[in-house]
């Protein structure tokens, strides 16, 4: 067997072809970009690009508008939270849809988001902090309540029905959240004061979002995230079928129990610095799916550009579309993604029959 | 020293015993047909040594007992073929295949040589689904699924194959084909089938040995003529076999 030297490359390129990422690393940039310089005031793309490289080189621009900066300082942070915030919740959304074989299942689907708002909500308001870092709290708080979350569903969900299907799993995530929901208003009626209002747990928002927070999304993304995308082949196995998984040599507990502690500190961190964010994880690994195919080698880093930009978009219609009020940004997510749910809870009604 | 060895096994949910008390030995170039009637245990059996069902009891390879064996190194071992499949998403025939090399995966990342890659479209091409390999699983028919995992556990290339009802959903030409291949495979050297086969015709054709059991226990164990007796199968399904037999085939028998 003598193989020849264009074969020997087919046979190891087994991520995205290059030229994807190139075209999805621009798509985020350009994205970027233009939810930067469009909102209440309206900026030249050239000043953000000046901004940029100001930021990065220390160079020094006039701008063209003349309050630019001070305008930047507060957007640029936030369209970076909401890129990795998109980023870090489709991801978690295609691995569970992965894992669990299921294509519904997802943060807010599940419950695991409202679990992790109610995590970090307790943390405010009986004031559980860490002594260094005063954001730890209600984070590490928030992943303990995903992760609890995401066993307790699957607990109930494998003693009522061991197949793990579909409906049973989405059932149970919808009352569990209702009951999350419910335990969430009531802390933050008697406890006011101190939390910001109950829309920003259930509904998200990232205004206001600081570089603290983006750089401790970013830190959590990059560990978590190389967890999971080192997972992809497992992810394969898992989304045939957990017999055929162990039949090939996959440690199944451990490999399942590795991917929900990674999603439930990715949500969980998410939550805690921008509420809960609807859909997310179920909208854009759907249609980056329909594009790249399901193999999660491919699925995975495409999920993790389209979220960023899909997230970044919602943003910016959630700045724009009101202006100059401010809707939540789940409400626009949770909009678009109600009517697709729809239509893959059909789609998949249909190849079970 | 035989392939595959079971020790006592036994299988109970709650008070439920599914499984008694099953050993069996299986050596190179044997292919035992597990028999019995529905809710035997058969299939029970080959999930217990999967290692989806709990059990007492002990699993060997050549000698070597499964509990001390990571999960990759026992999938070198033995592969498992599941009685029913259903995809969800629309992977390629070729990535399924290509799955049955995890267990030899080198690095974290699992990136696959020219080998892999080589034993892969072998596999593919055994089973008649080269110009396939790049079909979505969701557009198959049942009989051409069946073929993709069975290329799947080829591809594995495990010594024991476990296959759980094999030609379910296969009409006669493939059910014929299907067998044929897995006679050719176990004929190579170090390797041994295990199969949960309801056709009682296919399993006496293709069978070196067979274990008949009844509500969990083994009625019979051993070679062919021990437990394909007339006495030993009518009294396990309860039935006249050799008039139902010669009714069911006398179309075709002169």
């Amino acid at each position: 067997m003598k193989p020849r030297k264009s074969e020997k490359n087919r046979t190891k390129r087994t991520g995205l072809p290059q030229w994807e990422y190139l075209a999805f690393i621009a798509a985020v940039f350009l994205t970027f970009i233009l939810c930067v310089s469009v909102g209440t005031v309206r900026l030249p793309w050239t000043d953000v690009l000046h901004y940029l490289e100001d930021f990065i080189f220390g160079t020094k621009h006039e701008f063209a508008v003349s309050t630019a900066p001070s305008i930047m300082t507060v957007r640029v942070p936030r369209v970076i939270c909401v890129a990795l915030s998109g980023m870090s919740l489709a991801l978690c959304g295609c691995s569970m849809q992965g894992l669990l074989k299921n294509p519904l299942a997802e943060g807010s689907t599940l419950g695991v988001s409202s679990g992790a708002a109610l995590g970090a909500i307790i943390a405010i308001a009986f004031d559980l902090n860490m002594p260094i870092l005063t954001l730890a709290g209600p984070t590490v708080m928030a992943m303990l309540f995903a992760f609890g979350s995401i066993m307790l569903i699957l607990f109930l969900a494998y003693k009522l029905d061991y197949s793990l299907s579909t409906n049973t799993i989405v059932l149970l995530g919808v009352i569990y959240s209702m009951f999350i929901s419910s335990i969430i208003m009531f802390i933050t009626t008697f406890a006011s004061e101190k939390i910001r209002s109950i829309t920003f747990w259930t509904m998200g928002s990232l205004q206001g979002s600081t570089y603290t927070e983006a750089l401790m999304l970013l830190s959590v993304l990059v560990i978590c995230g190389a967890v999971i995308l080192s997972r992809s082949e497992e992810l394969n196995a898992f989304a045939i079928g957990e017999d055929n998984a162990r039949s090939i040599g996959i440690d199944v507990r451990k490999t399942r129990l590795t991917i929900l502690i990674a999603v439930s500190a990715l949500i969980g961190t998410c939550v805690s610095i921008g509420g809960s964010i609807g859909f997310v994880g179920l909208v854009v690994p759907h249609m980056t799916r329909m594009i790249v195919g399901p193999n999660h080698k491919r699925l995975l880093p495409a999920t993790l550009f389209s979220g960023a930009v899909f997230l970044m978009i919602m943003d910016l219609v959630s700045r724009v579309i009101l202006r100059p009020r401010e809707l939540p940004i789940g409400a626009v997510t949770s909009l678009i993604g109600a009517v697709l749910f729809v239509f893959i809870f059909a789609g998949t009604r249909r190849t079970d029959r | 020293m035989s392939l595959l060895e079971l020790r006592n096994i036994t299988v109970s949910y709650g008070d439920l015993t599914v499984l008694n008390d099953i050993s069996l030995e299986l050596e190179q170039g044997e292919w035992l047909m597990v028999i019995g009637p529905n809710g035997a245990g058969k299939s029970t059996l080959i999930s217990a040594v999967g290692g989806n069902a709990p059990h007492r009891g002990e699993v060997l390879f050549r000698g070597v007992s499964s509990v001390q064996m990571k999960p990759r190194d026992i999938a070198r071992r033995v592969g498992t073929l599941s009685q029913s499949h259903s995809v969800g998403y629309s992977f390629s025939v070729r990535e399924l295949v290509g799955l049955g090399r995890y267990p030899y995966r080198k690095g974290l990342m699992g990136g696959r040589d020219d080998d892999d890659e080589r034993v892969v479209e072998e596999a593919i091409h055994n089973v008649g689904l080269a110009d396939m390999a790049d079909r979505s699983l969701l557009t198959l028919s049942g009989g051409e699924l069946q073929r993709a995992f069975i290329a799947q556990l080829f591809a594995q290339d495990p010594s024991v194959l476990m296959l759980d009802e094999p030609t379910n959903n296969l009409d006669l030409v493939y059910q014929k084909e299907v067998f044929d291949l897995l006679k050719e495979w176990v004929s190579q050297k170090d390797r041994a089938i295990l199969s949960v086969v309801h056709d009682l015709g296919l399993a006496n054709a293709y069978g070196n040995k067979a274990l008949l059991l009844d509500r969990g226990s083994a009625a019979a164990y051993g070679d062919m003529d021990t437990v394909f007796s007339d006495s030993m199968i009518s009294g396990t399904y309860r039935l006249d076999i050799r008039q139902w037999m010669n009714k069911l085939y006398s179309h075709w028998t002169d």
